[in-house]
């Protein structure tokens, strides 16, 4: 682990992104193929299979370090990272092992053949062997998303320094169904040609909002604009005779949506189309919570199919007829994507994303308006000649959301925050009056400034009225504007509603609790917006 | 009537009026060291140790202060007190109250590592002890400070010799001095802000040896810095005054950088982990040995500390005082002052 050890040193002593891409460059260039590989998948979210039970995984360390196991709970709230906490309680190393990430990370997976007992002793006699940042590493391998403050992007950055191969051909080869069990960094990365593999999609190429006026854009001739449906962003492929769906997050979904497997035979071999995964009935998109009931599901009931059917909303066409089609014009993708949805029958299964009809920037603004009534999140924005790029950019493709609808409301509960929130008050809970009394009806935990959360955790330190565990209620004295993307009705939750996206837009130091919303107004939004 | 108790405007002594570290104006004020959040401004007279004083007096300007060597009692109304080393900054002192054979100690902040500068902690016997609990947790634990040291003056040579400039920021009163003394002389120059340059004109008055330092004025030339050092205080960073250090790495010299979390919110590159309060087993450890059976915890992770002494078999109790450790009152402090502008 030394190696791996010193290169998250280095990219965790820096806070600049250049020095970073060189630390990790470095490393590509020194260090073992297979510890590259799983380096490759770690930062790629390939994290394997978790084998340990994090209960007993903490009772160990409690065991180990002789700290009762209320205080490491504790603690971790403070600390807001289970792996860094049991690092810092546990003693000092016995003995010093040294191996490399590959064999750390067989050593974990082989965790998976033993009883609780035998998993016990191979973490401890793992602990003995490792200093603190071993610790960590280790510890994070085992527990959860290592996270490190590197991206994909980032990495793939270093790999291309590295090894002198393109970056854009790097990130399409990193993506899809691989692991590092079943390749090798050769394989992967050296030889591999983009076309080996029928089931690797694309990168998605992503948009920023908006910033700009309209008008700011040019012409609006020069620009195709279509609803930004709310479901999951998708890639579908047929190749080989087969159909593979992936979701933005670089997810294998194929199984949970059988809807698409007809596509298989319907399509024509060398056809990738980018779309949207949507929910829809009777001629209309569904809610996104009706996706929701599908996303954890493996088995798919045929009430499920039918309660909550999908379709493809097809925005792009990616590859025809086995080519590449990505670098030509959307205009002219968009042709061939029209026509080969017109050539087949889906059932209604593959639909056309409508562009919308407009000739002058005011009625593109009214149809914004319109987007809640459609439950679509708003408008998307893309260049007629733009080519289909890689990753978030700028220029070319641009969403234009909706504004968020919002609610005063006041914090009640305070709690700890993760990461580099740690050990701040940054996780909230608020309420609306019902009366004299204050309902909760939402957390929400981003949208503040570094110095509001300082401030605001100075404030619950004060002010705090009762503890439950890491939880604080504080007196009722600050009013947040929340914003939230829908809300429906929720047996879940207390207030019986459940917002989306909720987030803190402003903290409204001007505003008396007195004037915040009340649970009649919360009522009222749902009455109009809740309906899908 | 308990000897101490604790009221609204600090910790009272009825007996004597007089009140420790006091958050709220009052008559007579005894002063367990000079951070802002223990000895505030608008008593009337004030009791410190002889070495706290210059300090208190640059900062607070012409007060009412009286001095005591540590060790000496000072008897009112029947009442003993006397002043103890806490090993804190300079001058920082635990106070011991007297009656009628009942003994408590109020101990202010305070670490058990001798830093070489602070008059070193001694451990006071007592019935009633009042401690902080600012790292009271056992995730804190430091090493010995010249392993810190190494580590700084290893990463001031690495940045010299990539000819970038060292800033390290730390707290103006206190650990600044404490680092000053630690820092390598022979690798560069030391430059200051003048928060910091100030109190260590103030600490070299009293006759107390600093390494040379040289303000960061603005007749000097920018090409001046690299491959030497900055010392400067938390909230300099982010501020214009920063800019002129183009291409300098951050380091920051906190208990706090223990947390990853932490280390990224202050946007440091580097975090070292050096602290002028008393580490989990440096808490403990203290405790034990005043051999007090009741605690009164304060500032710090209060709830968990005193659960945690309860667990011992101590009679621990959490206070809610307006003391805040000095690295949160600082970020408390840039925050308001952020606000104010």
């Amino acid at each position: 682990m030394k190696h791996f050890a010193d290169l998250f040193r280095k990219l965790d002593r820096t806070t600049k992104t250049n020095a970073k891409v060189e630390a990790l460059a470095d490393y590509f260039r020194i260090a073992p193929p297979d510890d590259k590989l799983w380096t490759i998948a770690l930062l790629s979210h390939r994290r394997p299979r978790r084998t340990v039970n994090s209960r007993l995984f903490r009772s160990w360390a409690a065991e180990l370090s002789g700290v009762d196991l209320w205080l490491l709970e504790e603690s971790y709230h403070v600390v807001g990272d289970l792996a860094e906490t049991l690092a810092l309680v546990l003693p000092p190393p016995t003995e010093r092992s040294d191996h490399s990430l590959s064999y750390w990370m067989g050593y974990i997976q082989g965790l998976a053949n033993y009883d609780d007992e035998g998993k016990r002793e191979a973490v401890m006699a793992a602990w003995r062997g490792l200093d603190t940042t071993e610790r960590f590493l280790f510890n994070k391998l085992i527990t959860g998303g290592f996270r490190i403050g590197v991206s994909q992007k980032l990495m793939t950055r270093a790999l291309s320094k590295a090894t002198d191969i393109e970056e854009n051909k790097l990130a399409h080869r990193l993506m899809g169904n691989w692991t590092p069990d079943d390749t090798t960094f050769e394989d992967l990365v050296i030889n591999a040609s983009e076309g080996d593999d029928d089931s690797r999609p694309y990168p998605f190429y992503l948009a920023y909002q908006l910033e700009q006026e309209l008008v700011e854009l040019g012409e609006p001739i020069d620009w195709q604009a279509e609803h930004k449906w709310d479901g999951i962003r998708g890639q579908l492929i047929v190749r080989g005779g087969e159909v593979f769906v992936w979701s933005r997050g670089e997810e294998l979904v194929t199984d949970k949506y059988p809807e698409y497997h007809p596509l298989a035979d319907l399509l024509p071999d060398g056809t990738v189309i980018d779309g949207e995964i949507l929910p829809f009935a009777e001629g209309r998109p569904l809610g996104f919570n009706v996706l929701q009931t599908r996303i954890g599901r493996k088995k798919v009931s045929k009430k499920l199919l039918q309660d909550a059917p999908v379709i493809l909303m097809a925005y792009d066409l990616l590859e025809w007829n086995g080519e590449d089609i990505r670098p030509r014009p959307l205009a002219e993708r968009r042709t061939l994507l029209e026509q080969l949805v017109d050539q087949v029958d889906t059932d209604g299964v593959l639909q056309l994303s409508p562009v919308v009809d407009y000739t002058d920037w005011n009625e593109l603004a009214a149809e914004r308006e319109t987007a809640r009534e459609k439950n679509s999140e708003g408008l998307m924005l893309k260049r007629k000649d733009s080519a289909y790029r890689q990753g978030r950019k700028k220029g070319d493709w641009w969403k234009w959301k909706v504004d968020p609808l919002t609610i005063d409301a006041v914090m009640i509960y305070a709690q700890r925050g993760h990461g580099r929130r740690a050990n701040l008050y940054t996780d909230f809970t608020f309420g609306v009056w019902d009366g004299d009394q204050l309902v909760p009806f939402t957390k929400a935990y981003s949208g503040l400034t570094d110095k509001e959360f300082n401030r605001i955790t100075a404030w619950v330190r004060r002010n705090t009225v009762e503890r439950f565990g890491p939880v604080r209620s504080v007196k009722p004295q600050h009013v947040f504007e929340i914003g939230f993307e829908g809300i429906r009705k929720s047996t879940r939750h207390k207030s019986g509603v459940a917002l989306r996206f909720p987030r803190m837009l402003r903290w409204r130091e001007d505003k008396p609790v007195e004037e915040a919303n009340t649970k009649e107004d919360l009522l009222q939004l749902l009455e109009q917006y809740g309906g899908g | 009537m308990a000897l101490l108790e604790f009221t609204d405007r600090g910790i009272y002594c009825s007996r004597a009026d007089v009140y420790i570290d006091p958050w709220r104006p009052v008559k007579r004020a005894l002063i367990t060291h000079g951070h802002a959040d223990h000895s505030r401004w608008g008593n009337e007279a004030y009791l410190c140790t002889t070495s706290a004083a210059p300090v208190i007096r640059h900062r607070l300007g012409e007060v009412n202060i009286q001095t005591v060597n540590y060790g000496s009692t000072t008897t009112i109304n029947g009442v003993k007190f006397s002043f103890h080393p806490a090993g804190h900054i300079i001058g920082s002192a635990q106070i011991r109250v007297e009656y009628g054979g009942e003994i408590w100690v109020a101990s202010g902040d305070y670490k058990t590592e001798d830093d070489g500068i602070s008059e070193a902690f001694a451990p006071v016997r007592c019935h009633h002890f009042i401690t902080e609990s600012t790292f009271g947790l056992p995730v804190y634990r430091w090493r010995p400070q010249e392993e810190i040291m190494g580590e700084i003056n290893d990463w001031w040579r690495e940045n010299q010799s990539a000819g970038k400039t060292s800033i390290l920021t730390t707290y103006a009163l206190g650990k600044a001095q404490r680092l000053l003394r630690g820092l390598d002389t022979s690798i560069g120059t030391i430059y200051t802000h003048g928060a910091v340059e100030n109190t260590n004109e103030v600490i070299r008055r009293q006759g107390i040896d600093l390494p040379d330092t040289v303000r960061v004025t603005r007749e000097i030339d920018k090409k001046a810095y690299p491959g030497n050092l900055v010392l400067t205080t938390p909230g300099s960073i982010g501020q214009p005054w920063i800019k002129k250090f183009t291409g300098a790495v951050v380091g920051s010299a906190s208990g706090w950088m223990t947390l990853r979390g932490a280390r990224r919110r202050r946007g440091a590159d580097r975090g070292f982990v050096l602290s002028d309060h008393a580490d989990w087993s440096g808490l403990l450890a203290a405790i034990e040995a005043t051999g007090a059976e009741n605690v009164y915890v304060t500032h710090g992770y209060t709830a968990i500390f005193s659960k945690y002494l309860r667990s011992l078999g101590l009679n621990a109790v959490e206070l809610e005082t307006e003391y805040e450790g000095e690295d949160v009152a600082e970020e408390d402090k840039l925050a308001e002052k952020e606000a104010e502008s």
